[in-house]
């Protein structure tokens, strides 16, 4: 029998969603053809805050990659719109002209930003905050420009004013209202939320409204009805969404404020269904990401004619996605006659809490500050649960004393119901990933189903259904502490103590002592105990190569393709015409593609093979540069005193000992070190694991900066007279990170949660310096120069480096 | 003597389909990390786990990114690709939840001390 045809008209979240659970269910139903506006795989649009305020890229938010939908058979149109539905044909047409039939279409047309429509709102730099293009001309702007304005003290008004503030603008938010959120939040709860805003940097203009958006071509300002005026660069219309319901409309579909459709996902007319914002469902359009995807679980159900239960509608709950603000709110928020509240304000603490109950049963939320209750609370609410029997304590209560009782409503939730909204990871899903696989931990959930992977507000749900179905088997404290890996129960600290009292020597010792329930461990934890061991027992432990990861194992840097660069050591980022001319030979000799120098002062070779390596080495003749390694990368230098007229000490000369005395040292994460001559600081020491900056008659030792993902200035950590006392004061300081810190923790983030002041107290004292010393250049005798040991070692090169080839078998 | 002669065809197995080619010395073949076999194009690379069974996929991650697997971290049967972490069975191919895809993997058998590649 010819195979149906499935038209989606939308490559969004919503309709892409359908296509998943279509596919799961029956995978060959259908021909599957999808058209999408946008140049892009269907990606998650409610990561697009995240991505102007620099937590995440564009490429990482792709919730389907190109590959997807090929290994599904599906057509995909993308830059193409649909133009035209004809129901009597059944039958789109695209704005190409290409005509597609159908059995079966499915309208995901989304919504789009609403345009207030005010003079000007056509010029250059008004924008929207709906999708990737819109993201992308924010960034833009944002690099050329100064001052910006969002309209709309909304939920994504508020999200995307912080991301422009993170991109460097100076921002204005405009709220025709006199508090923020007013949808979601009461005026305790916005004016909290305003306040620390405005700490973040934030502006506000409230009960203002935009008549006329000024300038030439490019906006340059903003008049309000009251003929007050500000500049900007930059307008951001955030005041609300529209569904996108032309191409229904035109075609005779029902249409009201959305598409309307029934309890089965239908419109008025015959095999179309309308899915997502576009869709108005009982009156309501949603925007939020749970609805849609159980409108998608019906609508798949429906579409493959097996047995459904209706959608009735959902409760939403809102959080906002800003750094450092924990807001959540769901239901009715403003207090009446009809309604009693639970209130907690404890403005020391910044905490507020309200919940609204109307005939003993919870009908609104709004947290601030604390919202580890919203998942229960959501649950209540949303159950209708009678709370007549509870009191204040033990609604607000989020059950973490009570020995971790399981709640109820996990008990009485349905295995289909949705847990995890952002990767739609259903309470069934999890209770068979608990059962089958026999997790124990919140963390091992997450890895295994996703559950809790995006926003992680469903953490403590994830927690309540774990404590439910492993029932007397579940400890509390096990359950939510940060572990080392999946592999284990145990935390950092813990196995760490275990290594020191049992002596330890292996990581199979460790795995097999300390009950690890992989017998070899994963990709996290072998690593990670390869260098505590490494660490605690410098003299005798061997180090165990295949525990490494990839770059450490090899001595190179794997790039995407499998090839591998080589950054020969230059110890201070000096050189010489000998090892140049050898980098400029070895390039030749092996059509090496890239020559580039790197960001700490040091030459790279890129796209080499991976059989090529050790005769490159060999060539070169010069050590490793440990390019790759969680260990010293480079001393960045200036000239200093022996060329420059400002340098006041050798710091060149002082780079270079630095280097040589702590290279090849395994640190908890990369090293970088940065010594200037001056305070000028060419060699930004102030964005270093460790800088120092010469100054007249001593030095000034800078730590915990960071140049790269925490950018972070580094902290003064002392002044002090002579180089010897800088090599001293730097071996401590290493030897006490290399012990405290977590693998995989950088000085930036060690520093934070460790103290400034309490590493300042340890160093100070002068018995505690020498034991670390002492204790460091004990590691530093460990290391041998791992490429010229690669090539005195066959047996290394045969393991690791070397390719068998055959001829082509012939069959 | 045919039956001695690396990389040669050595007997034809199935009818058609698969051909075994020796491939190396199994007793030489170190433990927990990947040799690659270069066979003209296919480039496939054998695992001795540390229970010293063999096993066999191409050289190849499955993560729509691409990459090898060679210098995974192996851990019993699985084997984590090096680009991007994923765990990936060496018994079947099959990457592991959450992630999704799956290697192609070949059957090894051990004569003689010596490692049979069936492709």
């Amino acid at each position: 029998m010819e195979k149906k045809h499935l038209v989606l008209i939308g490559n969004g979240m919503a309709g892409v969603r359908v296509i998943e659970e279509i596919l799961k269910l029956t995978p060959d139903a259908f021909h599957i053809t999808i058209f999408g506006n946008e140049p892009y795989p269907n990606y998650n649009r409610i990561q697009l805050s995240n991505v102007l305020q620099g937590k995440t890229t564009v490429d990482e938010i792709f919730l389907n990659e190109w590959e997807w939908y090929r290994e599904n058979n599906i057509t995909l149109y993308t830059n193409e719109a649909v133009a035209k539905i004809n129901p009597q044909l059944k039958t789109v047409v695209s704005s190409t002209g290409r005509i597609v039939a159908y059995d079966e279409l499915i309208i995901a047309t989304g919504s789009s930003s609403f345009i207030l429509p005010v003079p000007g709102a056509d010029k250059q730099g008004v924008t929207g905050f709906r999708d990737i293009q819109d993201c992308e001309n924010m960034m833009e702007v944002a690099r050329t420009h100064k001052k910006a304005v969002v309209i709309g003290g909304g939920l994504l008004g508020l999200e995307a004013a912080r991301g422009l503030i993170d991109l460097g603008m100076d921002v204005h938010v405009v709220h025709l209202m006199p508090h923020l959120m007013e949808r979601q939040l009461d005026e305790t709860a916005a004016i909290m939320l305003k306040e620390e805003l405005e700490a973040q940097g934030m502006k506000f203009l409230f009960e203002k409204q935009t008549s006329v958006i000024l300038g030439d071509d490019r906006v340059t300002g903003l008049r309000f009805s009251d003929g007050t005026e500000i500049e900007t660069d930059l307008v951001v219309m955030a005041v609300g969404i529209k569904p996108n319901t032309q191409l229904a409309k035109e075609a005779g579909i029902n249409v009201n404020r959305g598409i309307v459709v029934n309890d089965l996902m239908e419109t008025n007319t015959p095999n179309v269904y309308a899915v997502g914002e576009c869709a108005e469902h009982r009156e309501i359009t949603y925007g939020m990401v749970a609805p849609l995807y159980e409108q998608g679980k019906v609508l798949a159900q429906r579409i493959l004619g097996l047995e459904v239960s209706p959608y009735e509608g959902s409760v939403t709950g809102t959080q906002l996605k800003v750094s450092d603000v924990d807001l959540y709110s769901a239901g009715e928020i403003i207090d009446d006659k009809s309604t009693k509240a639970i209130k907690v304000h404890n403005e020391f603490e910044g905490i507020y809490k309200k919940i609204l109950i109307r005939d003993n049963r919870v009908v609104g939320i709004v947290l601030y500050g604390d919202t580890k209750d919203s998942t229960k609370l959501f649950r209540m609410l949303v159950d209708k649960e009678d709370v007549s029997g509870k009191t204040s304590a033990s609604i607000l209560d989020s059950g973490c004393c009570g020995g971790g009782q399981a709640d109820m409503s996990v008990d009485s939730m349905p295995d289909t119901e949705i847990v995890c909204g952002c990767n739609g990871v259903s309470k069934g899903t999890i209770v068979e990933a608990i059962q089958t696989k026999g997790l124990t931990t919140v963390d091992q959930v997450s890895s295994c189903t996703n559950a809790g992977r995006s926003c992680g507000r469903c953490k403590g749900i994830v927690g309540e259904i774990l404590a439910y179905t492993l029932g007397d088997s579940f400890d509390a404290t096990k359950a939510n502490k940060k572990t080392l890996c999946g592999c284990t129960t145990l935390s950092r600290d813990e196995v760490v103590a275990e290594i020191k009292e049992k002596g330890m020597m292996s990581t199979k010792e460790v795995m097999n002592v300390l009950g690890w329930n992989n017998e070899e461990g994963c990709s996290k934890c072998r690593p990670a105990l390869n260098y505590y061991l490494g660490m605690l027992h410098p003299e005798e432990y061997h180090d165990e190569r295949d525990s490494r990861l990839v770059n450490e194992k090899m001595h190179a840097n794997i790039q995407k393709d499998g090839t591998y660069s080589v950054v020969p050591r230059m110890y201070g980022g000096v050189t010489n015409a000998e090892d140049l001319k050898k980098i400029a030979e070895v390039t030749e000799k092996y059509n090496i593609p890239l020559v580039k120098l790197t960001g700490g002062q040091r030459i790279a070779l890129l796209g080499v093979k991976k059989e090529d390596l050790t005769n490159v080495w060999e060539d070169l003749g010069m050590p490793s540069g440990y390019a790759y390694g969680k260990t010293l990368r480079t001393v960045k230098t200036c000239v200093g005193s022996q060329f420059c007229r400002y340098g006041t000490q050798d710091t060149m000369q002082l780079g270079i000992d630095l280097e040589k005395k702590f290279e090849r040292l395994d640190t908890p994460h990369k090293f970088k070190m940065g010594v200037s001559g001056c305070p000028r600081n060419c060699a930004e020491a102030g964005i270093k694991d460790m800088g120092i900056v010469g100054i007249d008659g001593g030095f000034e030792l800078y730590v915990g900066g960071n140049g790269g993902t925490d950018l972070r200035a580094g902290d003064l950590l002392c002044t002090l007279k002579t180089e010897e006392d800088v090599m001293d004061m730097i071996s401590a300081y290493i030897q006490y990170y290399r012990e405290t810190a977590n693998y995989l923790e950088r000085t930036s983030t060690w520093i934070e949660r460790v103290g400034l002041e309490h590493v300042k107290e340890v160093l100070q004292n002068a018995e505690v310096r020498k034991e670390l010393t002492a204790k460091l250049d004990r590691s530093l005798t460990r290391y041998t120069e791992p490429w010229n040991e690669a090539l005195k070692n066959q047996q290394i090169r045969e393991k690791y480096y070397k390719t068998e080839e055959f001829p082509e078998v012939l069959v | 003597m045919m039956g001695k002669i690396r990389g040669k065809v050595l007997v034809i197995d199935m009818p058609q389909t698969l051909t075994k080619v020796d491939v190396g010395n199994y007793q030489t073949l170190a433990h927990q990390a990947g040799k690659v076999i270069r066979l003209g194009e296919k480039e496939i690379v054998l695992f001795k786990l540390s229970t010293g069974e063999v096993k066999a996929v191409e050289n190849k991650s499955p993560h729509p990114k691409g990459g090898t697997l060679a210098d995974g971290l192996v851990s019993g049967s699985y084997v984590y690709c090096p680009l991007y972490d994923w765990k990936i069975s060496l018994n079947d191919g099959k990457v592991q939840a959450p992630d999704e895809g799956q290697v192609k993997t070949y059957e090894v058998e051990v004569e003689d001390n010596r490692i049979l590649l069936l492709i």
